[in-house]
């Protein structure tokens, strides 16, 4: 079984700031918007080297998406950072109708998404932003899995032409992926060949869903790993293709069941391949305060919840 | 160049397209749109440095935005005798199919519009954004945008507002509908504005004041005042005051037309007070 080695762990907001610094030296049309939160978005080196093109707009999120939509009138690329929970929930009707109705060219860099932000409690903890982001026509969803990830992603979404949301976390994690990698948006990476099971995960279940394939190639079970970066457009056929061959799925993700990856899933093998299908995600509820590991065992997010749900899901198939 | 008498002229022309646009598919608003008849006028064949052809981005030329959406039918008529699109094209507003929604959208690719409005309050935010474009692009064109004053209400006008102010974004003139109606009623009873010139002088903008807003040369004037005003480090805001409804004797003065569209005896009266002036669509 292919194994992954952790390089040491780093926080996915720092692959956005260290791609986007990238980005200020190599794309000038690259323009930066900050809501108060310069050094949690690690944006410091862009406003650094790149004044003239970093707009630092206060606590007031619908006046950036708006500012963002208007900026690519001229040609500019602005990429937006602040909070998941304020970069969707908060500013939704002026994505829909600047951004994503208008197919402006604006990318939406949401970090501290999920549990993951921990001790701040459910105020910030949104679990939906990927269901809020992947019902706009037109919105490409990303969610990202390591610092490598991030960074690619960051520098890619800049050459893809129309909005995007890009969602990663605050905890420092696992960097397993190459540092060299070129970020393909809409293709999913099958990480772990196997013949048992499917394991499909996104963000910062996909380290998880490589320690429970560990585990559960001990125990016999032979899973498949599949890192799904791009929620909107699905790989549809990556998908299918892995679960003709195993029969069922497990998806794993730091969001709500209701509107994240498991459900874009289910409905690909619902139209094409229906299969037995668990989901690893939380469960219609809110968070709380608390360390990130402690939050990610207590809701079922981890490489044990993911572990019996394939365990589940094997018995479940005929 | 136009003269008054043309500009004048191509306003009534203007009025009957909002009338017979709404009448057709009895509904859109046309107090609104009446009301801002002449700055549309003015603004699109006297005020903006633009260029004859469309494209997006808009580099070398002056951009306009409309955040009040709703007053789609005097925007669309006044773009489509810009030569924008085809007159004909009116004929469209609101049915099945049409590149004329019921509020202006980028979706269906109308030349001339650069972003949907509609949802209010978002306007004055985009037109900061594409006038902080222009700085960057070192294009010394104006961004200008109107805005109700019902709109006022929505809160990311006031992020909007701080911002523009806070970062001296003097390229930029945003113009309020000061008409003193919304849906339902006047702004005094729905929620009052107090003094908009006091609120934007507070924020730090430079504010000119149109009495006349339903006058041609007012306009031109005030205009002309505010153009002057750019570039000297703070966003210029133009209070235009209008009577929605206005050139149609029952509507004026008065909200019941915000949103309602006249039966075929109330289009009838209206034309007849609006004589044919450059030809009907």
């Amino acid at each position: 079984m292919k194994t992954y080695t952790n390089t040491g762990n780093k926080d996915t907001r720092s692959g956005f700031g260290a791609g986007l610094t990238q980005l200020g030296q190599t794309n000038e049309k690259v323009v930066a918007l900050c809501a108060d939160l310069i050094g949690s978005l690690k944006m410091d080196d862009f406003k650094k080297n790149h004044p003239e093109r970093f707009f630092q707009v206060g606590i007031a999120e619908a006046n950036m998406i708006g500012m963002a939509a208007g900026l690519t009138i001229g040609g500019k690329i602005p990429f937006t950072g602040t909070f998941a929970n304020f970069s969707t929930g908060r500013v939704y009707d002026q994505i829909r109708q600047s951004v994503a109705y208008s197919d402006k060219n604006v990318k939406i860099c949401a970090s501290h998404a999920g549990l993951t932000l921990g001790e701040d409690g459910a105020t910030h903890q949104i679990l939906e932003d990927i269901g809020l982001m992947k019902m706009l026509p037109g919105m490409t969803v990303i969610n990202t899995c390591d610092y490598n990830q991030t960074k690619a992603a960051t520098i890619a979404i800049a050459d893809h032409k129309g909005p995007v949301y890009l969602r990663f976390g605050r905890p420092s994690v696992p960097n397993f992926t190459p540092e060299d990698q070129t970020f393909e948006i809409g293709k999913a990476l099958q990480l772990i060949e196997g013949t048992d099971v499917t394991i499909i995960a996104t963000g910062h279940l996909v380290w998880e869903a490589l320690e429970a394939a560990k585990a559960l190639h001990e125990q016999g079970i032979s899973a498949e790993v599949i890192d799904i970066h791009t929620i909107k457009p699905l790989d549809d056929a990556a998908i299918l293709k892995s679960v003709e061959k195993t029969g069922c799925v497990v998806t794993a993700e730091e969001h709500n069941y209701m509107g994240g990856l498991g459900e874009s899933v289910a409905r690909v093998l619902a139209l094409n391949h229906p299969a037995p299908q668990e989901f690893v995600a939380t469960q219609d509820t809110f968070g709380e305060s608390g360390t990130p590991a402690q939050l990610m065992e207590k809701y079922g997010l981890n490489s044990a919840s993911i572990i019996k749900a394939a365990q589940k899901v094997v018995g479940r198939k005929k | 160049m136009s003269n008054t008498q043309q500009l004048e002229d191509l306003t009534t022309q203007v009025r009957r397209d909002i009338l017979r646009m709404v009448h057709k598919v009895n509904s859109g608003h046309p107090g609104g749109s009446l009301g801002c008849a002449e700055f549309f006028v003015a603004l699109y064949n006297e005020i903006l440095d633009r260029k004859d052809t469309f494209d997006m981005d808009g580099i070398g030329e002056d951009l306009f935005f409309l955040s009040n959406g709703h007053i789609s039918p005097v925007f669309y008529s006044v773009l489509a005798r810009a030569g924008y699109f085809p007159v004909e094209e009116l004929n469209t507003f609101r049915l099945i199919d049409s590149r004329l929604q019921g509020h202006p959208t980028t979706h269906e690719g109308l030349p001339g519009i650069r972003v949907a409005s509609g949802s209010l309050g978002q306007g004055m935010s985009v037109a900061i954004g594409a006038a902080q474009a222009k700085k960057l692009n070192n294009d010394n064109h104006l961004i200008y945008s109107l805005h109700g004053d019902g709109e006022l209400q929505e809160g990311q006008n006031w992020e909007a507002i701080m911002y523009a102010a806070g970062n001296k974004v003097d390229n930029l003139i945003s113009t309020i509908d000061l008409n003193g109606q919304q849906i339902d009623g006047s702004t005094d009873t729905v929620l009052p504005l107090g003094s908009v010139k006091d609120k934007f002088l507070a924020f730090g903008w430079t504010v000119v004041e149109i009495e006349q807003g339903n006058n041609i040369e007012a306009i031109l004037k005030g205009m002309a005042d505010a153009k002057s005003k750019t570039g000297q480090g703070k966003p210029v805001c133009v209070l235009l005051k209008t009577v929605m409804g206005n050139g149609v004797d029952f509507m004026m003065h008065t909200h019941a037309w915000h949103g309602k569209a006249p039966n075929d005896d109330q289009l009838a009266i209206g034309l007849e007070q609006n004589a044919e002036t450059l030809g009907d669509y």
